[in-house]
Parts: structure tokens; C-alpha cells; sequence
């Protein structure tokens, strides 16, 4: 009991700490977040002296990136072959399988680098940060993303719970697509 | 009267410039207005002035000074006399709000009257934050679609059929009319007449995000000719560019990621998410920039793009060639 009670007082201020960051607005990204062109490193060893990975937790547990993703899922017409997250010509993306693997990294690449069958590659087609965001917001239709960041209330209509209450069961079923 | 107070304001030259005032109608539902605000100012001011007078009144009058005892138990006359004064300004009050009423009510009744058949019908959307103005016409390749203007011809009735596309707004021109709501998922109809040639400023009247202030648009209102000629012109597909830096332009529109959200009539941008550029360079103003848009208008949809210099100029002669 007293060990519980440790630990919630461990995870609480962590959670606050996380819940400032959720609401955070940032509408101007580093110019670095915006040059990037589509590199997407799938592992942390490389050639030469290291660099930063990206910081992809940022548009993971940020609310407004989750949101802005969800209308540029509507705007760049995700819409019309994936459905808002059932699938129809495209995969579903709100059930626990991923094909080509469920990390930011790896939907990142599908986005920007397309997939076999169909998905087409938007290499310089979408700034960088907006993509990360799109990844965030797709993340958060199988209830990858914290679900204090995902917002309770989806834009389209659906017979579904709220967004933030979906599929905890994927969580644990996360996979990464290592080369 | 009610033309003579306008010259005496010192800020009037200043509102009469930039044409945003309902006290400066240009037609007749903002005169109708304009009519009735200066009904109840005038009214307003008349029981004003009585009321401070009378309390001014009673607070110099001092009973002492002139030798009149305090009254400890009035005489039931008096106080008959004083309780029909109370009756009779009640009654007075009761007709002069009634006749505001009335004044109001028919007022509103009045701005209904335009309706017409076959006049100029204009779609107005709000979007967040910029207004897409769209002139409907049964041949789908005669209809026009341009952003933060409306042209309209002096003299005839124009409908507005305003909605949104996201959160509600409001579009109102005081020089014209009173605010309509844009709500979205509902049409709403507005009928205006411009009496005389001019530009008109309109702004979103309902708080609608972080750019709600800087949500404006111009009305810009022509002889029946100009008119004519600007929808003409407008109705005309973008011209291939001719200059090799405008060509180069156009390749950069095409394949980069501006033609995911814009329209160029006649060229492979069809994007719809954010305002049509066709005829940009004839527009006066620009909903936002292109390298750091979050500079001028924090929280915009527009994202920021990041061109080498070589693209940037280029794309930059290309959309100067939009007119």
C-alpha cells in the first residue's frame, strides 16, 4: 500500500509535468524542423559523428499536433482511400496491425517515402513538421499517442468510443520495423 | 440634425477614409440603420439630460436657505400631486420604449425588402481565417471563385449566402449592412445594395480564433460595366507564363507543396483547403506568407514553407503573373 502510494506520488508530478506540455501551441517550428528533407533514420547507429535523433515526443503527447494532424488527414485526402482510421482501399489504421510497423519513424517513411500497392510518396509535397503531425494524429487513432493528448472528440462522425479512450489494448503490441 | 454631428467629430475625416463607420451608409439597410441609431441617440440623450436636470434640481434646492421648515409629515395632497408626476414620467417612459420598439421592429422588417430574382448571387464561406467569395452561375465554367473581396455593381441587390466551414463568423460592413452569422452547416441569406462607388472594409464580428482580428475583407463596389468586366476577367483561366523565371515558378508551385492546398484555374493545382490564387496579383490584399506565415498571423493554417533562394524568386515572378 505504502509502496503504491510512493509511486503515485513519483508518477504525479510527472504527469503534470507532461499534462503543461500537451496543451503547448507552437505555431512557428525550428528551421531545422522545417528544412529536414524526408531523412528518417531507422536506427541509432551511423557513419560519422552523432547527431540529434528527432524529437518525435513532441508531436506525440501535444494536443494541438494530434489536432492539426486530424485536418490535415481531411485536407491531403487521407481520407479517401484509408477512411477516418477504418480502411478502404488503404489499410485500416485504428485496429493493432501495421504492416509496415507502428514507431513515428516508420509512419513517417510510409507517409513520405510511399508503400508497395498504392500509397504514394509526398517526399516534398508536405513540410516536414506537418508530416510529424499527421504521423501523431494517425498514432492516435489506434491509442498510441497518451491519451491525455488525444482529444476526446473526433471531427468526423463516429459510432466508436472517444478517441482517447480507443484501443488500449495496442499499446502493448507496439512494433518497430528495424532494417 | 443627425448630418451635423458627424462634421463636428474630429475623428470623422479618419473613419470616413478607411469606409468602415455605420455612420457613413452607402446603402439602404446601413441607412436604415444609421437612421435608427441616431433615433435613439437623440431619444437617449432627450431623457438624459431631463433626468440629470431634475436630479440636479433636487440636489440644489436647499430648504433651509429659504425658510422653509422640514416637512415631517406631508399633506396627503402633496403627496397625491407628486405620486402622479412618478405615474406620468412612467407612462412617458412606457410610450418612448414602445415607439423604439416599433422603430426597430420595422426597421428590421425594412432590411428584408431588397429580395429580387436574377440578381448577382455571392457564396460567402468563412474559413479560419480568410473568406472564400464564390459567384455562382448555372454554367459550373462560368463560376468564380477569389478570396477577402467582393465586387459588386452600384445600384443593384446583391444576395449574400453566407456559411462556414469550420467555427462560426460573422460578416459585417457597417457601410453596408448589419452582421450576419456564418454558421457552419447552415446557410444564411443577406441581401445588400451599394448606392454609391467605393471600398468597403468588413470584418469577422464573432471571436473566431486566435486571427479573429485580423479577419477582414473589402467590398469593393463598381458601376455595372466594371463590374462586368472584372467578373469577365475573373471567369478567365491563369495564362501559361511566358518569362523562363515564371515558368520555373510554375514547376515549383506544381510539384512542391503548395498545389496540396491551392487552385490555379487551368493548371494542375487544384488543392481546396486553403484560398484560390488564380488571379492573386489583381487581389489587394494576402491572407498570409509563404516562408514564415506564423510571423504576421500567429496560429494561420499556413504552414511554412522552406524554398532554396533560386525557387523562392522564382515562384514569387510566377505568382506576380497571376492578374
Amino acid at each position: 500500500m505504502r509502496e503504491r502510494a510512493r509511486t503515485a506520488l513519483g508518477v504525479a508530478p510527472a504527469a503534470l509535468l507532461a499534462a503543461c506540455q500537451r496543451e503547448e501551441r507552437r505555431f512557428r517550428e525550428l528551421p531545422a524542423a522545417t528544412a529536414r528533407e524526408g531523412l528518417v533514420r531507422q536506427s541509432s547507429l551511423q557513419p560519422g559523428p552523432p547527431t540529434p535523433l528527432p524529437q518525435v515526443k513532441v508531436y506525440d503527447g501535444n494536443a494541438y499536433a494530434i489536432a492539426e494532424g486530424q485536418q490535415l488527414y481531411q485536407w491531403f485526402n487521407c481520407v479517401g482511400c484509408h477512411a477516418h482510421g477504418g480502411g478502404a482501399i488503404g489499410p485500416p489504421l485504428m485496429d493493432e496491425t501495421w504492416i509496415y510497423g507502428s514507431a513515428p519513424q516508420n509512419i513517417y517513411d510510409s507517409i513520405v517515402e510511399g508503400r508497395p500497392n498504392g500509397m504514394p510518396s509526398f517526399r516534398g509535397k508536405i513540410p516536414d513538421y506537418k508530416v510529424w503531425q499527421l504521423v501523431a494524429y494517425v498514432r492516435s487513432l489506434s491509442g498510441l499517442t497518451p491519451s491525455p493528448a488525444t482529444p476526446p472528440r473526433a471531427d468526423a462522425m463516429s459510432s466508436g468510443p472517444p478517441p482517447n479512450l480507443q484501443h488500449p489494448r495496442a499499446k502493448p503490441q507496439e512494433v518497430t520495423h528495424l532494417p | 440634425m443627425s448630418a451635423a454631428l458627424p462634421r463636428l467629430l474630429p475623428f470623422w475625416g479618419l473613419l470616413a477614409a478607411v469606409h468602415q463607420s455605420a455612420l457613413a451608409p452607402a446603402g439602404p439597410q446601413a441607412a436604415r440603420i444609421g437612421d435608427l441609431w441616431w433615433l435613439m441617440f437623440w431619444v437617449c440623450t432627450a431623457v438624459y439630460a431631463l433626468v440629470v436636470l431634475a436630479l440636479l434640481a433636487a440636489v440644489t434646492r436647499r430648504r433651509e436657505a429659504a425658510g422653509i421648515a422640514p416637512v415631517v409629515h406631508p399633506p396627503a395632497a402633496g403627496e397625491r400631486r407628486l405620486g402622479r408626476w412618478v405615474g406620468g414620467a412612467t407612462a412617458v417612459s412606457a410610450v418612448i420604449l414602445l415607439g423604439l420598439l416599433v422603430a426597430s421592429v420595422s426597421t428590421g422588417s425594412a432590411l428584408e425588402s431588397l429580395a429580387r430574382p436574377n440578381s448577382v448571387s455571392i457564396d460567402l464561406v468563412g474559413y479560419q481565417w480568410w473568406w472564400q467569395v464564390q459567384y455562382s452561375d448555372p454554367m459550373p465554367s462560368r463560376r468564380v471563385v477569389t478570396a477577402n473581396e467582393i465586387h459588386i455593381p452600384v445600384g443593384q441587390p446583391v444576395r449574400l449566402r453566407v456559411t462556414s466551414r469550420d467555427v462560426i463568423h460573422s460578416f459585417w460592413v457597417p457601410a453596408l449592412h448589419g452582421k450576419k452569422d456564418l454558421i457552419p452547416g447552415r446557410t444564411n441569406d443577406l441581401w445588400l445594395r451599394a448606392d454609391r462607388p467605393g471600398v468597403f472594409r468588413g470584418q469577422c464580428a464573432e471571436f473566431c480564433g486566435w486571427q479573429h482580428a485580423h479577419m477582414a475583407l473589402l467590398v469593393i463596389a463598381e458601376t455595372p460595366q466594371q463590374f462586368a468586366a472584372w467578373l469577365d476577367a475573373q471567369r478567365q483561366t491563369a495564362k501559361p507564363p511566358a518569362d523562363p523565371l515564371a515558368i520555373k515558378g510554375q514547376q515549383v508551385f506544381d510539384t512542391g507543396p503548395c498545389a496540396l492546398c491551392h487552385t490555379i484555374a487551368g493548371t494542375q493545382a487544384v488543392g481546396s483547403a486553403g484560398p484560390d490564387l488564380t488571379h492573386l496579383a489583381s487581389r489587394r490584399t494576402l491572407a498570409a506568407g509563404i516562408l514564415d506565415p506564423q510571423s504576421l498571423k500567429p496560429g494561420n493554417r499556413m504552414p511554412a514553407i522552406s524554398l532554396g533562394a533560386d525557387d523562392l524568386q522564382a515562384l514569387l515572378a510566377y505568382l506576380e503573373t497571376l492578374r
